[in-house]
């Protein structure tokens, strides 16, 4: 994925949205950034598949050595398809946090939510003033 | 991070602000928890040689060895008479065996000959503490000096620490036993030199005046950094000591909690001694009610943390103290509290980690053992 064409949660996700089957998916994974932020990922617990999500819903865990952090959905949606692999693999995210990193993948019910999220830009600007 | 009051800074700040450390609160000090990744510098750590700032403990001097007699009066284990040299880990209760902290008590001699009595507190108890010792003595009739602030206290520890360190010392730390202490050059000026951590590795502490603290932190990581030693922040110091099945102060041991429970026994000397809580460690050794602590392994990759709660069957059994994901056994490990029935090794329990039943086994403390 370009980075310069997703969209950003506060919270360090990133949304990437397209059509599929006359549907709106987002792709859904955690930034590189956060992924620094981190360090030392041990464990992830992946969204649930089939599983009605709000925009700020917490869905998933990813936990370092030091500590737990959550996940939240980004968007509006149904939880559709999870990256299985990911939680046995999670150095993939150290090397390619926006691609083979993804998380999992939700068919939007609603746009709405993608209007409050972040640009490239000011995304670069909130890692910058949290670094 | 936000506070209202001034964080403390030791005299290594500047130096970790600047090699990447990241600065977090730590009982009012600003302390590096990690550098670079808390797996690599835990590694270092067991592989060859961790340096730790750990000048946040509080170090208390006193110009008359005699203070040991004191001290004697408030730990849990004999601290005087004592030899020059030794240095003994203790306990400090109250009347009701509540844990006030864990101390070491140092009965060194200066390069003169001269004796006198040193003893390192935890950072987050200092004035509690040095508050305690007042209620029960004039310090300053034994030369008291706080000397926290003007000191700086680096840890080296690792399979390679001291051989590190003795060529850059007057007399070498390998000489000396384990729990034993000296004063001598190190880098040229001169230190406290103790055969002490808190890694499960051996190794050595020294406390500089705060002046030198750089110079002698650069000159050992130079020495050692080519042949993997690393700076180690706070985070991999917190999953050394649990593999090491170290207690620690705020979590393992508090004011609520008795010695006797903390499994601890070598830090407790009953016979012919009086000290405050003695009456109520004597009691709580026979009182089949309290919890004991106990280490727990778990199987995958997720790792309990502090206050998660022991089940055994649909039974509440104990609480978790600490938890994390052991880098030396690739799998969670955690120090808890359960009910006495369940501390046989080998015991299956069960840890409520956010929601879930995750499968833990009651073992032998220490985790990790170098020997």
């Amino acid at each position: 994925m370009n980075q310069a064409d997703l969209l950003y949660a506060p919270s360090h996700e990133w949304v990437h949205v397209a059509e599929e089957n006359g549907s709106k998916v987002a792709t859904i994974g955690i930034t590189d950034f956060a992924v620094e932020q981190l360090t030392d990922l041990v464990y992830m617990e992946l969204p649930e598949v089939g599983a009605t999500v709000a925009a700020g819903d917490e869905f998933g865990e990813v936990e370092s050595v030091k500590a737990v952090s959550s996940l939240y959905s980004p968007v509006d949606g149904e939880v559709i398809e999870v990256n299985t692999s990911l939680p046995d693999n999670l150095e993939i995210l150290g090397s390619d946090a926006f691609g083979e990193g993804w998380i999992a993948k939700v068919k939007l019910s609603s746009e709405d939510a993608l209007s409050k999220l972040l640009d490239y830009e000011a995304y670069q600007k909130q890692c910058a003033e949290e670094g | 991070m936000s506070s209202t009051t001034e964080l403390l800074k030791t005299p290594l700040y500047d130096w970790h602000a600047s090699h990447g450390g990241r600065m977090v609160d730590f009982a009012g000090w600003s302390m590096p928890v990690q550098y670079t990744s808390i797996i690599d510098e835990h590694n270092a750590t067991r592989n060859a040689v961790g340096m730790f700032d750990v000048s946040h403990m509080g170090r208390f001097y006193f110009a008359d060895p005699t203070a040991c007699e004191l001290l004697n009066g408030l730990t849990t284990r004999r601290v005087w008479p004592m030899e020059a040299g030794k240095i003994r880990y203790s306990l400090m209760t109250r009347d009701d065996g509540g844990v006030l902290d864990d101390v070491l008590v140092y009965h060194l001699a200066d390069p003169s000959g001269k004796a006198f009595c040193f003893m390192v507190v935890n950072a987050s108890n200092r004035e509690k503490i040095l508050g305690w010792l007042r209620q029960h003595g004039d310090l300053e009739k034994f030369g008291f000096e706080d000397r926290t602030t003007a000191t700086a206290m680096i840890a080296v520890q690792g399979p390679r620490a001291l051989a590190t360190v003795d060529p850059l010392c007057g007399t070498a730390p390998s000489s000396l036993k384990y729990y034993h202490g000296m004063m001598t050059e190190v880098c040229g000026t001169t230190a406290i030199v103790s055969r002490t951590g808190y890694t499960g590795e051996d190794g050595c502490e020294l406390t500089v005046p705060g002046d030198k603290a750089v110079e002698v932190w650069q000159t050992i990581l130079d020495k050692c950094s080519g042949d993997g030693g690393s700076a180690v922040g706070l985070a991999a110091r917190d999953t050394l000591r649990l593999e090491a099945g170290m207690p620690l102060y705020g979590h393992e041991l508090s004011e609520r909690i008795n010695p006797a429970q903390a499994d601890v026994k070598f830090a407790i000397n009953i016979k012919d001694r009086e000290f405050p809580g003695r009456a109520a460690i004597v009691a709580a050794r026979k009182d089949d009610s309290l919890p004991r602590r106990i280490g727990l392994e778990m199987e995958g990759k997720r790792p309990a943390r502090e206050h998660s709660l022991i089940y055994r069957g649909d039974e509440q059994v104990g609480e978790v103290t600490s938890g994390t994901f052991s880098p030396t056994f690739q799998k969670p490990i955690a120090m808890g509290y359960v009910k006495p029935e369940h501390t046989d090794v080998g015991t299956e329990l069960e840890i409520d980690v956010r929601g879930k039943r995750l499968a833990a086994r009651v073992c032998r403390l220490p985790f990790y053992d170098r020997d």
